[in-house]
């Protein structure tokens, strides 16, 4: 039975050019069903799913032409105040952020109890009951605390857990997700995954999931819908659409998802490590007034070695120490105890005068390409401040920027234009190319493709490829994708609770992992049984 | 909580001593003679370095200060220069129509801006939001003592609502008392009105964006409810530092308004103990106005820890 139907749906910016978003989609979703609506950022699924709730941004957003029908009712003929009665009763939303989408100063528990308010009768007595209740349906501990704590006191996945239990509290129909678990640790999303299709094998919810993670649609979908730039690509059932793609852009999409497969170690350039880590220990907090801070040590006893020319994988859940050490690395942060040795020198313990000319050696690459370029600044004034700061003459350092620009797959003229001009994938090369313009020996590069698309990663991370052939530069790769770590990484090192729990070539850590944190991390990377880029099942 | 308290309490002396320090040394490095204005233009040198030794001006500063801070410690703060009168007794006479004005000033600002930020916030870019806003800049830039004499041309002289000047205490007669705080209070209140509006209406707006917003309508509730119950609440800690500071900043709009008003408050007699260089008493004003912002900034800080739940101290 069809519970949501959507009809040549057509979504436009609301102004006088009214340029579409979503142009013309039609989808169905069968009560028990879960239906994934996959694309990258820009696709316009989100958009899709907004309509549906009737929760687009008023005036910059709205629908022009289409049905939307929920059990055979069209949403778009209701008015504002039937629509609000169907939130939550027939149809509810999960968002992306756990973290942000919760009240920050209202308990949780009221903040689900307020659904039952709104939309029944219900003694107060039979609601705190049926409260207690779904809390215990997804599967938190100690129900009472919970529902008497506040987001901030919760962890991501409980707070995912929590917008669970308030979407689903009336039973409606149909549960739109989007993105639920984008923001999560692999291991917390693999329960979330579970609970959404436990709860929905319950309640015969039709699920409407947005994702623009293949290995997330391998875990869950039943049917598969592919968007790209607001119109849809291909549909149909999941094992159909990813082992025989009809269109091209199913297979461009496909094929970009890296495999779980890892690479072999390359041969170092050098006897000599660009990078010797030992001992290292990171302590935060302590000291205070009257009052001794609680201190975390966040980085313990990690030891590593890198040479040139060489990439060495850092993989962790967030929590782990994995961006901690980073920062130790560049020596962003004072180091509590141990030594980073860069190129044979000991700068573990150099101040602020000291490190000057060592930082010109050691360069990074930040996750979020949005704010990690100045807006202010022309592309070619970012990269050149670096150089001309440690004594280029200005007009050498920007004949070097075109060379790099050049080198970063970018077209010269993008010199004298602003970050905004530019999509992430470009940002992220930009944010490349003034990295190597320092010439670094090593480059750190903290989750650098975690933002981007899945065929954008593909390119920077090809490009990160090439550069480390030409250049012999060796790279931290601090991530946690397994899969990106497979495909770039000679050496990974896995990070547990600010301890280094595995570390040696990829092959052997990602192929045979022999502790028990690395074996449930990849147990838990979603679609290992499937290899996306040959469009069959991983061969057993 | 309690650990913080005892903190604050303890933080707040040094701060006061500076204050303490600084009053001093500037009232005796002004130019300007109590004695010589006691004594008048006909005095002789004998008569004034008589009145000098009485008053104890004629001791080294750093033992005028010593005897200061010990009588003040004792609650003396001194007698006044010119009346003869303790300080102590000046301050508490003149300190309750300052204190009406300035609770009834903070208490219609809230109650009119608050609202009107929000309205203004919820209709954004319509014509109630320019309204508003055109409101905001008008009351921030028109100086008080014009607002003053524009109401009391309007409502006291023309329409003759209320009456021009004075001050009743609210023991005395009550219907007095409130006739006579409308004018005043108002006049001081429209800047912070403006000023909380304006931010009532910014940090409504950052929060009706949040993502908990689209939660709270995702569950179907009501606009009023989104508004009121998940949004306002959010938006109210940099509200309530507005709030706090304007209450602070208050004092120096009290010393133009009860000049206007004729109010026998503590800004008049800051205004006129520092013609008569009545040094006790403005150091004592001084050092009250500084116990204030001291208490208001523990009671916002206090306040911020009841309106959300992560700030714990």
């Amino acid at each position: 039975m069809t519970v949501l139907s959507v009809e040549n749906l057509t979504v436009a910016i609301d102004d006088a050019k009214g340029a579409e978003v979503v142009r013309g989609i039609s989808l169905e979703i069968a009560a028990g069903e879960t239906v994934c609506l996959v694309g990258e950022s820009g696709s316009g699924k989100s958009v899709t799913s907004l309509a549906a709730m009737g929760l687009l941004p008023k005036g910059s957003l709205k629908t022009t032409s289409g049905r939307i029908l929920l059990d055979g009712e069209d949403l778009l003929t209701l008015r504002p105040n039937e629509l609000r009665e169907r939130r939550a009763t027939r149809m509810s939303m999960i968002f992306q952020e756990p973290m942000t989408a919760l009240n920050p100063v209202m308990k949780v528990g009221d903040q689900i109890l307020e659904v039952l308010t709104a939309h029944t009768r219900m003694p107060s007595s039979e609601a705190e009951a049926k409260v207690t209740d779904i809390l215990g349906q997804v599967g938190l501990p100690d129900i009472e605390r919970m529902a008497s704590s506040y987001p901030h006191q919760l962890s991501g996945g409980q707070r995912q857990r929590i917008m669970i239990a308030m979407a689903l509290v009336l039973e409606p129909r149909l549960l739109i997700a989007d993105e639920p678990t984008t923001a999560l640790d692999v291991t917390t999303q693999k329960q979330i995954l579970k609970l959404i299709k436990d709860l929905q094998t319950g309640h015969g919810t039709a699920v409407l999931f947005i994702t623009h993670d293949m290995g997330v649609v391998a875990e869950i979908a039943d049917r598969v819908y592919v968007m790209n730039q607001g119109a849809l690509v291909e549909d149909g059932p999941v094992r159909d659409v990813m082992s025989n793609p009809t269109k091209d852009y199913t297979r461009k999409l496909l094929s970009s998802v890296p495999s779980l497969d890892p690479r072999a170690p390359r041969p170092p350039r050098s006897k000599k490590p660009t990078l010797v880590v030992s001992d290292l220990n990171k302590v935060y907090g302590g000291g205070g007034f009257l009052k001794r801070g609680a201190e975390t040590h966040a980085v313990k006893d990690v030891s590593l070695e890198l040479m040139s020319g060489r990439t060495l994988g850092v993989v962790g859940e967030s929590g782990s120490g994995k961006s901690t050490l980073a920062r130790c690395v560049m020596r962003m942060i004072d180091i509590t105890s141990g030594g980073v040795k860069i190129g044979g020198q000991e700068i573990g313990q150099f101040g602020r005068r000291a490190m000057h000319p060592y930082r010109k050696r050691l360069q990074m690459v930040f996750q979020d390409p949005y704010r990690s370029l100045n807006p202010r600044l022309t592309v070619e004034q970012s990269i050149v401040e670096g150089p001309v700061n440690y004594g280029m003459p200005r007009k050498e350092a920007r004949a070097k920027a075109a060379e790099l620009l050049d080198l970063v797959g970018l077209p010269t003229n993008a010199l004298g234009r602003y970050p905004h001009m530019f999509s992430g994938g470009q940002r992220q090369r930009i944010a490349v190319a003034r990295a190597l313009a320092m010439e670094p020996e090593l480059l750190v590069a903290d989750e650098a493709v975690s933002a981007l698309d899945v065929s954008v990663q593909a390119q920077v991370l090809d490009l990160l490829d090439e550069i480390q052939d030409r250049t012999g530069i060796a790279i931290l790769f601090i991530t946690h994708d397994l899969r990106v770590a497979a495909q770039v990484c000679d050496e990974v090192a896995v990070m547990h609770r600010g301890r280094v729990v595995e570390m040696g070539t990829t092959r052997d850590v990602l192929g045979n992992p022999q502790h028990e944190y690395t074996q449930s991390l990849l147990a838990a990377a979603p679609g290992r049984d499937w290899d996306f880029a040959n469009f069959r099942p991983v061969a057993a | 909580m309690p650990i913080f308290l005892v903190r604050r309490f303890l933080a707040a002396i040094p701060v006061l001593l500076t204050v303490a320090v600084f009053v001093f040394l500037l009232l005796r490095l002004t130019p300007g003679d109590p004695a010589a204005i006691i004594a008048g233009d006909m005095a002789t040198p004998e008569q004034l370095e008589r009145i000098r030794a009485t008053l104890g001006l004629d001791q080294p500063i750093i033992v005028q200060f010593g005897t200061w801070i010990v009588d003040i410690l004792r609650g003396d703060f001194g007698t006044s220069l010119i009346s003869r009168q303790p300080v102590l007794n000046l301050v508490t006479d003149r300190m309750w129509p300052t204190i009406w004005i300035g609770l009834i000033t903070i208490a219609l600002s809230v109650i009119i801006a608050v609202p009107m930020g929000v309205l203004a916030a919820w209709k954004q870019g319509s014509w109630i939001d320019h309204l508003v806003m055109t409101f905001s800049v008008l009351g921030f830039s028109v100086p008080v003592f014009v607002t003053g004499y524009l109401l009391i041309t309007l409502f006291a002289l023309d329409l003759q609502l209320f009456p021009v000047q004075g001050y009743t205490p609210p023991s005395q007669d009550f219907g007095s008392f409130a006739a006579r705080v409308v004018l005043p209070s108002f006049t001081l209140a429209s800047i912070y009105i403006a000023l909380i509006a304006r931010m009532t209406r910014a940090s409504l707006l950052n929060v009706l964006g949040e993502d908990y917003v689209r939660t709270a309508r995702a569950k179907g509730l009501t606009e009023r409810r989104v508004l009121f119950r998940h949004a306002l609440r959010n938006a109210a800690v940099p509200v309530m530092t507005v709030i706090g500071t304007g209450f602070a900043l208050l004092i120096s709009g009290v010393v133009v308004t009860e000049s206007v008003f004729n109010i026998p408050g503590l800004g008049r007699l800051t205004v006129d103990s520092i013609f008569a260089r009545d040094y006790p008493v403005i150091q004592a004003l001084i050092l009250l106005t500084a116990g204030i912002y001291v208490l208001v900034n523990l009671l916002i800080d206090i306040s911020y820890s009841f309106l959300d739940p992560r700030i714990r101290y």
